[in-house]
Order: structure tokens, then sequence, then C-alpha cells
């Protein structure tokens, strides 16, 4: 039976994928797909690489690709893209990007920070901008050659503001917080995270303890093994860790295996929320909202947006971009579902919080 | 006479047996091709959208499926075959592959299973990248030295494998997965300590190798290290097909109770193949270590700097059927399916994905010879005609 109808489902699989062949040249019958904005077309052509993660891993990446689709659709440029399976392919990519006449291409994520600078410093005519690395000598000297801007976040300083609003939000008296891999972009969020609560217990009096980061030792929980951004099944082994230590507010900083913490907070019948980060989850991960108290965004979408433009405008600069509360780059997303339980004393303190950053008297970090 | 008729006779067998070998692998090829492309217009809204016009106007969503297939398959034939600079990406991309395809391949002929290239090969990559950075060594001395210590490296991880699984029976499936998370974990860890990471980073990366132990290049991105990988399978043909050592691989693969009542010493011959393939393993990881990339330098060592060669080395073996030349050739497919899949994505912008899906689908369908035998009737009814004579089928 099931012999007999493969046969024919293949035949017509066949037939649906070549059947084409016997058609005219096919040019004029494709659909044209360009007809979406006003803006007036414009030969730049913007690029970008991934890192293993790819486009679509709702965090890291798609945000910064969500800055590369902003100007498609504001300045009129075209776009390419390209992304990377594993770190063999960084130096490749950026170099088809390159073959491809890109006018600027941006790198997404510090492990391309070699192959970018290689290609920057081969192909002078084209400007390059990377996310999340700096080229800097020991003092902390730009050292980026005039075409290639580096995109950093200070993503401490919303971070920090995260733990203090866990802090605050705890019933258990515990947070928790997890990484993907112990790298710096990573431990940033949750250094600042513990140190938000630490603030927290010293300006409440209370004794909100941290899971998951030891500040004075500067290490803490990750998924790790072979695919740690990649790994949900990892981080709700993770966050289900946590909570059963008694943490009731989690901050997963591992990408996409950081879902595996906003599963872990659905199930938990409002006993257990998470926050998320990059981006503002309520956006990316719409159907977890009611669980994520806020967001730790970092507007990578914006800083591209920026680098691209500027390129475009023959404004490009080599100045290391930060994104920090003051500018917007690095900022504590709206509490969407959770507003209602944020006290209006918490608000007004977080507004302080963020002002005190802002004018330097307040540290989040070493 | 009739030793003259049988010997034609068998011949015939053989190379009717053979031609059916060849014929469902090319098939699977093209069935996995075929799968693609429906995946491909499937997933493409603009495409799939113009299937609602497929009776009133045959022509437009035919045409853009035509259109959208014939692009993305134009790109990867390009870019894996279609000018010199493709084929020297291929072979650079194709030689860590054939390594590991031979460490996995070479493990199957003595009838164990070598999950563990994957590990292998990370810690071949640690050894050779220290070398390469640490030790200032003359250059032609440096680059054999790295090249030793990777294969070294790989070959005591894979031996240990094999001295467990001859002294104590441990399976090797199990021990190499675990060999795997422990190499991968030794990598995270070592990344993290002052003799790998480089200096004023914080972030797991390692110093930059210099020229004097990387492969030099030939040709573009043709570099040295795949005619090393083309010798390794030339070394392998010859241990299993001429030496006694190969012998005793294959008769033990065979049924180890019999090689073992013929005088055979199975658990030297275990320990031998294992730390064999792991040497194998180790030189796929050495040539990631050590191959020059796009621009010239090896790329650092970095977790995932190996990527997943050690599991893709399984669907090469598998492909190549355990043979060298089968691994070369299928290795050979695979490098061209992962230089053509960039050029899918960066000429015909098709998504990543969908390479390794066409992989996961050769792969697919080489392992269910039936199904394709199935799919293609042709392919079934050469294979009755060959049973009827007698020859394995």
């Amino acid at each position: 039976m099931k012999k007999s109808l493969i046969a024919p489902v293949a035949l017509g699989a066949f037939a649906l994928a070549f059947a084409g062949c016997a058609t005219p040249p096919a040019a004029t019958s494709a659909a044209p797909s360009a007809s979406t904005s006003s803006v007036a077309q414009s030969d730049f052509k913007a690029c970008m690489v991934s890192d293993a993660g790819g486009f679509d891993d709702k965090s890291f990446n798609e945000t910064a690709y969500a800055g590369l689709t902003r100007a498609v659709t504001e300045l009129g440029v075209q776009k390419q893209e390209v992304q990377s399976a594993v770190a063999a392919d960084y130096a490749k990519n950026v170099q088809s990007m390159v073959d491809a006449d890109c006018n600027i291409i941006v790198t997404v994520g510090f492990n391309l920070g070699d192959a970018t600078l290689a290609a920057a410093k081969k192909n002078p005519d084209i400007d390059f901008a990377i996310v999340d690395f700096a080229y800097s000598d020991d003092d902390g000297k730009n050292t980026a050659p005039d075409n290639l801007k580096g995109l950093v976040f200070n993503t401490s300083e919303p971070s920090f503001m995260a733990g203090y609003l866990a802090a605050s939000l705890s019933q258990t008296g515990k947070v928790g917080t997890f990484g993907g891999a112990p790298i710096p972009s990573v431990t940033a969020f949750m250094d600042g995270y513990a140190r938000g609560v630490a603030y927290y217990n010293e300006q409440k009096g209370k004794s909100v303890s941290v899971l998951g980061w030891d500040t004075a030792k500067k290490d803490g929980t990750f998924i790790g093994g072979q695919d740690p951004f990649g790994d949900i099944p990892g981080g709700k082994k993770v966050a289900t860790n946590l909570t059963a230590q008694g943490a009731d507010i989690l901050l997963p900083v591992a990408g996409p295996s950081g879902e595996g913490a906003l599963q872990v907070a659905q199930a938990s019948s409002g006993k257990v929320g998470s926050l998320w980060v990059d981006t503002d989850g309520c956006v990316s991960q719409e159907q977890y909202c009611a669980v994520i108290p806020s967001s730790v965004g970092k507007a990578m979408d914006v800083a591209v947006f920026e680098a691209i433009k500027a390129a475009k405008d023959d404004q490009f600069s080599n100045e290391l971009y930060v994104g920090t509360l003051e500018n917007s780059g690095a900022y504590l997303a709206p509490f969407h579902d959770w507003d209602s339980k944020v006290s209006d004393e918490t608000k007004a303190e977080l507004d302080k919080i963020k002002a005190d950053i802002i004018a330097g008297t307040l540290k989040t970090s070493e | 006479m009739t030793t003259a008729n049988a010997r034609a006779d068998r011949f015939t067998q053989w190379a009717r047996g053979r031609w059916r070998e060849w014929a469902i692998t090319l098939a699977a090829f093209v069935l996995a091709l075929l799968v693609g492309a429906i995946l491909m217009c499937a997933a493409d809204p603009d495409v799939a959208g113009q299937f609602a016009y497929l009776f009133t106007a045959p022509a437009l969503p035919l045409g853009a499926a035509w259109a959208k297939v014939s692009t993305a398959y134009s790109a990867l034939l390009a870019g894996a075959v279609g000018s010199p600079t493709a084929l020297a990406a291929t072979s650079a991309a194709a030689a860590p592959l054939i390594c590991a395809g031979l460490a996995v391949g070479l493990a199957f002929r003595a009838g164990l299973f070598n999950i563990g290239a994957q590990g292998q090969a990370i810690v071949g990559s640690i050894a050779a990248a220290w070398v390469g950075f640490a030790l200032p060594l003359p250059p032609v001395i440096h680059l054999v030295v790295a090249v030793l210590a990777g294969l070294l490296a790989g070959g005591v991880w894979g031996g240990v494998v094999g001295w467990l699984k001859a002294r104590t029976g441990a399976h090797e499936v199990i021990v190499t997965i675990m060999m795997n998370y422990i190499a991968g974990g030794v990598l995270a860890w070592v990344l993290t300590t002052d003799a790998f990471q480089r200096p004023g980073r914080d972030d797991p990366i390692s110093p930059e190798v210099p020229a004097s132990a990387a492969f030099p290049r030939l040709y573009e991105q043709l570099h040295l290290g795949f005619f090393v990988a083309i010798l390794a399978a030339v070394a392998v043909a010859w241990l299993l097909d001429r030496s006694v050592l190969g012998f005793s691989i294959r008769a033990v693969g065979a049924n180890p109770h019999a090689a073992g009542t013929a005088g055979m010493n199975v658990s030297a011959t275990t320990i031998i193949t294992m730390a064999t393939a792991g040497a194998l393993a180790g030189l796929a990881g050495v040539m990631a270590a050590l191959g020059p990339s796009v621009n010239g330098v090896p790329v650092p060592l970095t977790e995932g700097l190996v990527g997943t060669v050690g599991f893709d080395a399984i669907t090469v073996a598998l492909l190549g059927r355990s043979r060298p030349l089968g691994i070369v050739l299928a290795g050979l497919l695979f490098g061209g399916l992962n230089s053509g899949g960039l050029a899918m994505q960066s000429v015909a912008q098709t998504p990543l994905t969908l390479t390794l899906v066409l992989q996961a689908l050769v792969v697919l369908f080489v392992a269910a010879p039936q199904l394709v035998a199935t799919l293609v009737p042709f392919l079934n009814a050469r294979k009755a005609k060959v049973s009827l004579t007698g020859a394995d089928a």
C-alpha cells in the first residue's frame, strides 16, 4: 500500500520541481517584490555577516539584522547577508560580502573580530562595522583602521536596573541568573545584575541573594557544552535548577537558549518571572510576555542602522560607538504585563538610578 | 577455461554490485536535491504564493519555482566547482572532512563505531595550535612538529577509548561520546588560561598561529593540508589492503571471535585501530588549526573552531562506504556542498539551513538504500536481476 503511494508522490514532486523547465525564460513571469516603500532606491549596498547564532536567534543576531532591514526600508539601500555556521566560516563569509561589492559590511559578534579587522585592512574602500567588539590597545586607545567602527554596549547599566527591579519583585528573597558561556559580552549582564541586587539590599536593608553569579569571584552558572547559545533544553535545565534553589526572578543571558528560562517561568503558574536580554522580550518572545517583568535591551539595531546611514551619507568614522542608558543604546524595556506588579516606589527609584548612572554617580561595574 | 569463466563471472557480479552502489549514491544525491528544491519553494512565501495559480496560469508558479531553484543550485554548483577559486575553496573544506571521515571509516572496518572524531579533532586542534603559537621554531620544523603534536593528541584521545574497550569492555560509542564532552570542556577551559588566551583579550581566543606553522598556500585557499589528507587516504588504503595489521583489522571487524580463535590479538588490534583513527581525526583538527583561511592566516583557536567535523565525518564515512577512495570522494562532495552552500547564501540568498538540510537528505537517502531503490524502480529491477545471479544484494 505504502509502496504504491511513494512512486506517484515522488513523481509528483519531480514534476513540481522540474516542470518549470518547459516554460520560456521565467524572468518575466516572476512577480516583482520591490514595490514596498516610497523611499528612493539607492545603489548603496549594506551587508551583514552573522556569527554562528544565525539571524533567527530571537536575540543578538536578529536585533542587529533588524537594523539592516530598517536601513532597507528607510534609506532605500540594497541588502545582502550571509550566515556563519562555524568559526572557520567567518573569514570566508566576510570575503564573500567583499566579493559581492558591498559598500558597508556589518559583522555581528566579537568572534568575527579578527576576520573583520583583516578584511578592513585589505579593503580600505569598504566600510566595516562590528557589533560587540572594540579594537583598542592596552591604554584603551582606539586602534581600528579608518574604515572600521566598533559598536559596543554598556549593558551593565540596564542590567544594574534589572537587578534592582528583580530584587524588588522577588517573593523568596532569591533571584537568579545564568549565561550561555563565560564571555565578556555575557558576564557584563550578569555582573551588572548582581550589583543591582546588592544596591537594592544596601538601600533597603534587605538581603536578597543572587544565585548564578558571584561578583567577587567573577564567575557564575553557564549552560556550556557544544552549543551554549542554541540549547533551549540546556537553558531550561539550568533555570529549573535555579528555581529549585528558590530563585523566583531569573535573568537568562544565553541568546536563544534563554527561552528555556521563559518555559520554566511559564510552567510555574505565576511563581517565577524571567527577564529577557538584547531585545524587548514582550516583542521578540511574545507568547511569553506574561512572565517577562522587563528586558535588558541592547539597541544593536539602532547602532547598526546609524552606522549604515553614516556610511551612506559619507559620514562614516572609526570612532567607537558605546551604547549607554544616556544615548538609549542600552535600556531597560517597559514592564508590559508586569506594570501593575511593579510598585510606584520602585519605578521612581529606578528612574533615580538611571539618572544617577547617567550622571556618573552610580557605578555599575568596576 | 572454467576458472577463467568463473573469474569473468565474479568480475561481472562485482561490477554489477559496484554499479548499483554508485547508482544508489547518485540517486540519493539527486533525490536530496529534489526534496531540497521542494523545500526551497515551499519556504519562500513569494514562490509558494504563486502556486495558487497552478491551474489557471501554471507558468507563474512554475516559472517562479524554476527561477528560485535554478538560481540556488547554479550558485551551489558555481560555488563548489565553477572556478579555480571555487575548487580551491572546496579542497580546503574537504581536507578536514576527509581526515575525520577516514578516522570514522577505519574504525568501522574494525567493527568499531567511532563517534569520537569530534573530540579527537578538538584535542588535535588544541595541540597543533599551541605548538603553532607558543613554540618559536624554524619554518619547516615548526609545521612538522605542530602536525605531529596534533596527530599524537588525537591518537592518545582515541587510544584511550580503544584501551578501555579492550581492557574493560566499555562500549566505544558511549566512551567516545563522553570523550567528546571532555574534549569540548578542555578546550573551553584552556582558552581561559594564560597559556592559551591572547594577551589583552578577555574573550576565549588564542593568539594567531604564525605563518611558519601554517600549511603553506598553493593557490587561493588550496593549501598543503589537502595533499596531506590525500596522503592519509592512500596510507589508510595501504594499511587496510596491503598490511598484516589491516588484515587483522578487517578480520576483527568481520568477526572478533573468529579472529581471536585464528590467533589474532583482538585487544591490540582494537587499541591500535582506535589510536590510528584518533590520530586521523586529530589530523582533521590540525587542518582546522593550521589551514590558512581566506585572509591567509589560520583561524585562531576558539570554541567551535573545528565546527562539527567529527559528526559530519560519520556522514562522510557512511557515504564513502568506509573505503578510502569513497571517503575522499564523499569528503570532496561535502566540501563542495560547504563552499557551494556559502555561494548559495551570498549569491542566491538561500538560507544556510538549506545546505545543512541537503547534506542531511543525502545521508538519509544513502543510509536507506532500500528507500532509494523503492523510489527509483529502475534500480530495483536491476537489484532483482543481480540477486537472481546469486550476487550479494
